[in-house]
C-alpha cells in the first residue's frame, strides 16, 4: 500500500480596518452601507485619479510581517496586476508582486511566504438578468499572507488558522470577521505519493475554521481516490458547498494567469530604515504566544490557557480580574480560581467588569466558609442524638447513612451539598 | 498697441492693472478670434464662450475690488487632458466623446484659483498619442504658419491657440516631446517641467512615470510666471515633488552667464540644415554674451527613443483599461487606430516571457540615460539642442508611418526619460517660413535657470514677437 501525503498551503486575505482606504480618503467602513456612498474619482477609476498610499496600512501590514516573524526588506513596491473584470474599476489593482512588505516568516512550524498589501475589489450584485456593482469596497486594503506549502493536515490548518486569527486580533488591524469577509481563506491542496506532485487544488469561498478543515479532508479523500486509480487529479480552484459539505469545480486554472505586473509608476517605492523597522518590532504588543507563556507561569491549566488566550477580551478581563486581585492585596483568590470562573461558569464578559466577579469569588469563599462551620455543627448535633442510627452502620448496615444525611439537610435547611455532607459524614463515623 | 488677444499674460495683466481695458473685452477679444480662425485651424474641441464670459465678469469685479491674483482675468486654454469639472473633457478621443467630469484636475483648479479665466478645451493626437495632432478623432489642427503642415503634437491645440492668439497661454503636456515639438514647430515657448515639478492629478493619464504637466506661451517671462501658479507638491499625487517653489519671476531676471553644453549627437546627420543653422547663430548670439560652449557626449540617446515607446506602450496598455465603457464613456471599440497599436504592442511587451526583455530591459536604458545627464551637468551647466530634426511636415505625410512618425521625437524623449526640465525657445525661421525652435535643457528642478537664459535670450532676437497671418 502506498503512502499518501497530503501537501497544504494557505493563502488568507485580510482586509484591514483603517479608517481610510488603501489609496484615497474614503471610509474604509464599507460593510452595509448604502451602495456607491464611500467613493471617489480615486476608488472609482475615474480619468486622471491618482493613488496615495495609507501610510496606516502600509505600518500595519509590516507589524503583521514582525508578529509572523518575517524579514523586513528595506525596499518595497506596488506593482500593477493587469487583469479585467467588472469589479475592477481600473483595470488594474495595485499590489505587490516582487518585492513585498515582509517575506520569510513562520507561525507554528509554517513558513509564510510574504505578507503583502493590495487593494479590495467592489462588489457585484447579481439580480435577475442584471449586475449591479457597488464600488464601497473598492480600495478597501487587503492584506494577503501566503504561506509555505509546509501544512500536512487538515486539524493542524485549523490550528494554525486559529492561531493567525488571534494574532490579528491582537494587533487590532482587523475585526478578521469571515462571516462578513474581512478574513478569507483558501487552502491548496496536494497529495504526494512519495514525490512532490505536479498539482494543486484551490478551494475558495470558505468563511469558517472548520469549513476549512472539513474541505481539506474532502480534498484529501477525492485525491486519494484519484491516485489509487493511478490518476493525478486536476489542477483547478474549486468552491466549497457548505450545505452539502462537498467542494464542487470551479474553473480550470490557466497554468498560469498572465497579469503584466510591472511596477506602479503612480507610487514611489518604499525604503524603510533599519531604524524604523526595529521601533516597529519593539512596539508590537503582546502577542498569543507571549500571553501562553505568561499564563503558564501563573500555573493555569493548558486548557484553560487556551480558552482565555483564543479571544482577546476574554484574555483582557482575566487580566483585569487579576490585577484587581493583586490590587487588593489579596492571597487567597490564585490565578487559577478566576480562570475557573471563566471557562466554568462562562461568565459573560460583555456583562459583568473583572471587579464584579473578584466580588463575586469572595462572597462565594465567605458563604461556604460558613455553610460549612454550620454543617459541621450539624453533623455532631445529630451522630449524637441517634445513637441507635450510628450502631446500625457501624454494624455494616451503611445503608442507614441517607437517613443520617436527610436528618443533617434537615438541620442545616438545606444548605450545604447533600454529597459533601456523605462525605464527611463518613469520614466521621470511620475516623471519628 | 497690439490686438486684445495677442498680448501675452505680462502686458495683459498690466492693460488690465491700468484699466485700459476689462477681462471681459480681453475674453472677448479671445472668443472672437476663435470664431475667426478656428474654422481653419481647429485649435478647440471646446469653446467655453458663456462660461469664460461669466469668469471673466467675476474677475473685473475682483480687479475693480483691487483685487491682486496672479492670473486674475487672464484667458487660458486647457489641453483636452486636464478634466474640468462640469466642462466636457474627452482626451480627443470618442470613448470620452460625451464625458463631462465630476471634478477638475489639480493644475486646474491653482490656474483659476488665481484668477485665470477657462477659454476652451484644446484639440491634440487622442490621449496625447502622437507627435503631429493628426491622431485626433476630432479631426487635426493645422499649423497657423502654413495650414498644410502639421503644427507637431501632441499638444497640437495648445500650441496653435497661442500661436494664432487665440489664448495667451495654453497648458498642454509633455510625455516625450508633446510640448516641446509643437512649441518649435508653432513660434510659440514650450516648457516642459521636471517630473513631479507640476502635479498630475486629474490629468489624462498617457505613461504615469513620464507625464509632465507643462504650457505654452508666447514668451518665456510669461512661461516663468505660469509656472510659478502651477508648480508644487499635491497631496493627491504621491509622484509629485515636495520642494519649495521659488518665484520664477525673480528667477527670471537674474542675469546668469553660465556653462552651455552642446551634445554632439543632438547635431548630427539627421539633422534638417536649416534648423543646425538657426541652432548656431542661436548659440553664437550667447556665446556672444559671455556664454561659454562646451562639447559634451550622450551616448545613450540612439537607445532612448526604443526604451521610451516601450515603456510609453506598457503603460498606455495599463492605464487605458479603465476605459471599459462600465461607469462612464462608450466602450472600447471607440479606441482610433493609435491607441489600439499602443495597447497591444504594451500589453505584448509586458507579457510573461517578454517582460525581461523588453521593459525591464527598457528600465535599465532609462538609467544609462539619467546618468548620461547626470554626468553632463557635471561638466556643464545647461545643454541647448533641436527639438525637433525636421521642420513641420505636410498633413497626412506620415500617418501611415507610425515608425517615422516615432522618429520625431529622437530629440525630446530622452529628457523625459531623464525626468529634467526643458525650455523650448523660437529661434528663427526655414527659407520657406516655418518656425524653428531650439531647447535649454537643465539638471532636475532647474527651471528658474532655463528661465534667465530662455529670457536673456529673447531679450536678444525677436523672433518670438512675430505672428502668423491666418
Ligand atoms: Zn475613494
Amino acid at each position: 500500500m502506498k503512502t499518501y501525503e497530503p501537501i497544504i498551503g494557505m493563502e488568507i486575505h485580510v482586509e484591514l480596518k483603517t479608517r481610510s482606504k488603501m489609496f484615497c480618503s474614503c471610509s474604509a467602513d464599507w460593510f452595509g452601507k448604502k451602495p456607491n456612498t464611500h467613493t471617489c474619482p480615486v476608488c472609482l477609476g475615474l480619468p486622471g485619479a491618482l493613488p496615495v498610499p495609507n501610510k496606516i496600512a502600509i505600518e500595519w501590514s509590516i507589524k503583521l510581517g514582525l508578529a509572523l516573524n518575517c524579514k523586513i526588506p528595506s525596499f518595497s513596491k506596488f506593482d500593477r496586476k493587469n487583469y479585467f473584470y467588472p469589479d475592477l474599476p481600473k483595470g488594474y489593482q495595485i499590489s505587490q508582486y516582487d518585492q513585498p512588505f515582509a517575506i520569510n516568516g513562520n507561525l507554528k512550524k509554517v513558513g509564510i511566504r510574504r505578507v503583502h498589501l493590495e487593494e479590495d475589489t467592489g462588489k457585484l450584485i447579481h439580480q435577475g438578468d442584471s449586475t449591479l456593482i457597488d464600488f464601497n469596497r473598492s480600495g478597501v486594503p487587503l492584506v494577503e499572507i501566503v504561506t509555505e506549502p509546509d501544512i500536512h493536515s487538515s486539524e493542524d490548518a485549523k490550528a494554525f488558522l486559529q492561531e493567525l486569527h488571534r494574532i490579528i486580533r491582537y494587533l487590532d488591524i482587523s475585526d478578521a470577521d469571515m462571516e462578513k469577509g474581512s478574513m478569507r481563506l483558501e487552502p491548496n491542496i496536494s497529495v504526494g505519493t512519495g514525490e512532490v506532485p505536479d498539482y494543486k487544488v484551490e478551494v475558495k469561498n470558505i468563511n469558517s475554521f472548520n469549513f476549512v478543515k472539513k474541505a481539506i479532508d474532502y480534498e484529501i479523500a477525492r485525491h486519494k481516490e484519484i491516485l489509487e486509480k493511478g490518476q493525478v487529479p486536476v489542477q483547478e480552484t474549486r468552491g466549497w458547498d457548505e450545505k452539502k459539505a462537498i467542494t464542487y469545480s470551479q474553473r480550470l486554472k490557466e497554468k498560469a494567469h498572465d497579469y503584466r505586473y510591472f511596477p506602479e509608476p503612480d507610487i514611489p517605492p518604499l525604503i524603510f530604515k533599519e531604524k524604523e523597522i526595529k521601533r516597529a518590532k519593539d512596539q508590537l504588543p503582546k502577542l498569543p504566544g507571549d500571553k501562553r507563556r505568561e499564563l503558564k507561569e501563573l500555573g493555569l491549566k493548558d486548557d484553560d490557557i487556551e480558552i482565555i488566550i483564543d479571544d482577546i477580551a476574554t484574555l483582557n478581563f482575566f487580566e483585569q480580574a487579576l490585577n484587581v486581585v493583586r490590587l487588593s492585596g489579596n492571597r487567597e483568590i490564585s490565578a487559577q480560581e478566576i480562570a475557573n470562573w471563566l471557562v466554568n461558569k462562562k461568565i459573560n464578559i460583555d456583562k459583568q467588569n473583572p471587579k464584579d466577579l473578584i466580588m463575586a469569588i469572595i462572597a462565594k469563599k465567605q458563604n461556604s466558609q460558613i455553610s460549612s462551620d454550620i454543617v459541621s455543627k450539624a453533623i455532631d448535633k445529630v451522630i449524637s442524638a441517634n445513637q441507635k442510627a450510628i450502631d446500625d452502620y457501624n454494624g455494616g448496615k451503611t445503608g442507614v447513612i441517607m437517613f443520617l444525611v436527610g436528618q443533617v439537610m434537615g438541620a442545616t435547611k438545606g444548605k450545604g451539598d447533600a454529597q459533601e455532607i456523605r462525605k464527611l459524614l463518613e469520614k466521621k463515623l470511620t475516623y471519628g | 498697441m497690439n490686438k486684445l488677444n495677442q498680448l501675452t499674460i505680462k502686458q495683459a495683466k498690466d492693460g488690465l492693472k491700468e484699466k485700459k481695458f476689462s477681462s471681459v473685452e480681453l475674453t472677448q477679444a479671445c472668443l472672437d478670434e476663435i470664431e475667426r480662425v478656428d474654422k481653419t485651424i481647429n485649435a478647440f474641441i471646446t469653446v467655453t464662450k458663456d462660461y469664460a464670459l461669466t469668469k471673466a465678469k467675476e474677475a473685473d469685479q475682483l480687479l475693480a475690488q483691487g483685487a491682486i491674483k496672479p492670473l486674475l482675468g487672464i484667458p487660458i486654454a486647457f489641453k483636452d487632458l486636464y478634466l474640468t469639472r462640469g466642462i466636457r473633457t474627452t482626451a480627443a478621443s470618442r470613448v470620452l466623446k460625451d464625458y463631462i467630469p465630476q471634478y477638475s484636475s489639480t493644475v486646474v483648479e491653482k490656474i483659476e484659483n488665481a484668477g485665470a479665466v477657462i477659454i476652451g478645451k484644446t484639440n491634440s493626437d487622442a490621449w496625447a498619442h502622437g507627435s503631429s495632432g493628426e491622431n485626433s478623432d476630432f479631426g487635426s489642427t493645422k499649423n497657423p504658419w502654413n495650414i498644410h503642415k502639421i503644427p507637431g503634437g501632441s499638444s497640437s491645440g495648445s500650441a496653435t491657440a497661442v500661436s494664432a492668439s487665440c489664448s495667451p497661454a495654453a497648458m498642454g503636456t509633455d510625455t516625450g516631446g508633446s510640448i516641446r515639438l509643437p512649441a518649435s514647430f508653432t513660434n510659440t515657448v514650450g516648457l516642459k517641467p521636471t517630473y513631479g515639478r507640476v502635479s498630475r492629478y486629474g490629468v489624462v493619464a498617457m505613461a504615469s512615470s513620464l507625464d509632465t504637466m507643462g504650457h505654452f506661451t508666447k514668451t518665456v517671462e510669461d512661461s516663468a510666471l505660469l509656472l510659478s501658479v502651477t508648480a508644487g507638491k499635491d497631496k493627491q499625487d504621491a509622484t509629485s515633488l515636495d520642494v519649495p517653489v521659488p518665484d520664477y519671476a525673480n528667477e527670471l531676471i537674474k542675469n546668469r552667464i553660465v556653462t552651455i553644453g552642446l551634445a554632439k549627437e543632438y547635431f548630427s546627420e539627421g539633422i534638417n540644415e536649416e534648423i543646425k543653422s538657426s541652432l548656431e547663430q542661436a548659440v553664437n548670439k550667447l556665446k556672444s554674451k559671455g556664454f561659454e560652449i562646451k562639447e559634451i557626449g550622450l551616448p545613450h540617446t540612439k537607445a532612448a527613443l526604443a526604451a521610451y515607446y516601450i515603456i510609453v506602450f506598457s503603460e498606455v496598455s495599463s492605464n487605458l483599461s479603465r476605459y471599459d465603457g462600465i461607469r462612464y464613456g462608450n466602450d472600447r471599440s471607440y479606441f482610433g487606430d493609435e491607441a489600439k497599436r499602443r495597447i497591444m504592442l504594451g500589453t505584448y511587451s509586458l507579457s510573461a516571457g517578454y517582460y525581461d526583455a523588453y521593459y525591464l530591459k527598457a528600465s535599465k536604458v532609462q538609467t544609462l540615460v539619467k546618468q548620461d545627464f547626470e554626468n553632463a551637468f557635471k561638466q556643464v551647466d545647461v545643454l541647448i539642442g533641436p527639438v525637433s530634426p525636421t521642420l513641420p511636415f505636410n498633413l497626412g505625410e506620415k500617418v501611415n508611418d507610425p515608425l517615422s512618425m516615432y522618429l520625431s521625437d529622437v530629440l525630446t524623449v530622452p529628457i523625459n526619460l531623464a525626468g529634467v526640465p526643458s525650455l523650448s525657445v523660437p529661434c528663427g525661421f526655414s527659407d520657406n517660413n516655418l518656425p524653428i525652435g531650439f531647447q535649454i535643457i537643465g539638471p532636475q528642478l532647474s527651471e528658474g535657470l532655463l528661465f534667465s537664459i530662455g529670457h536673456k535670450y529673447q531679450s536678444l532676437t525677436d523672433f518670438h514677437t512675430k505672428t502668423a497671418n491666418i
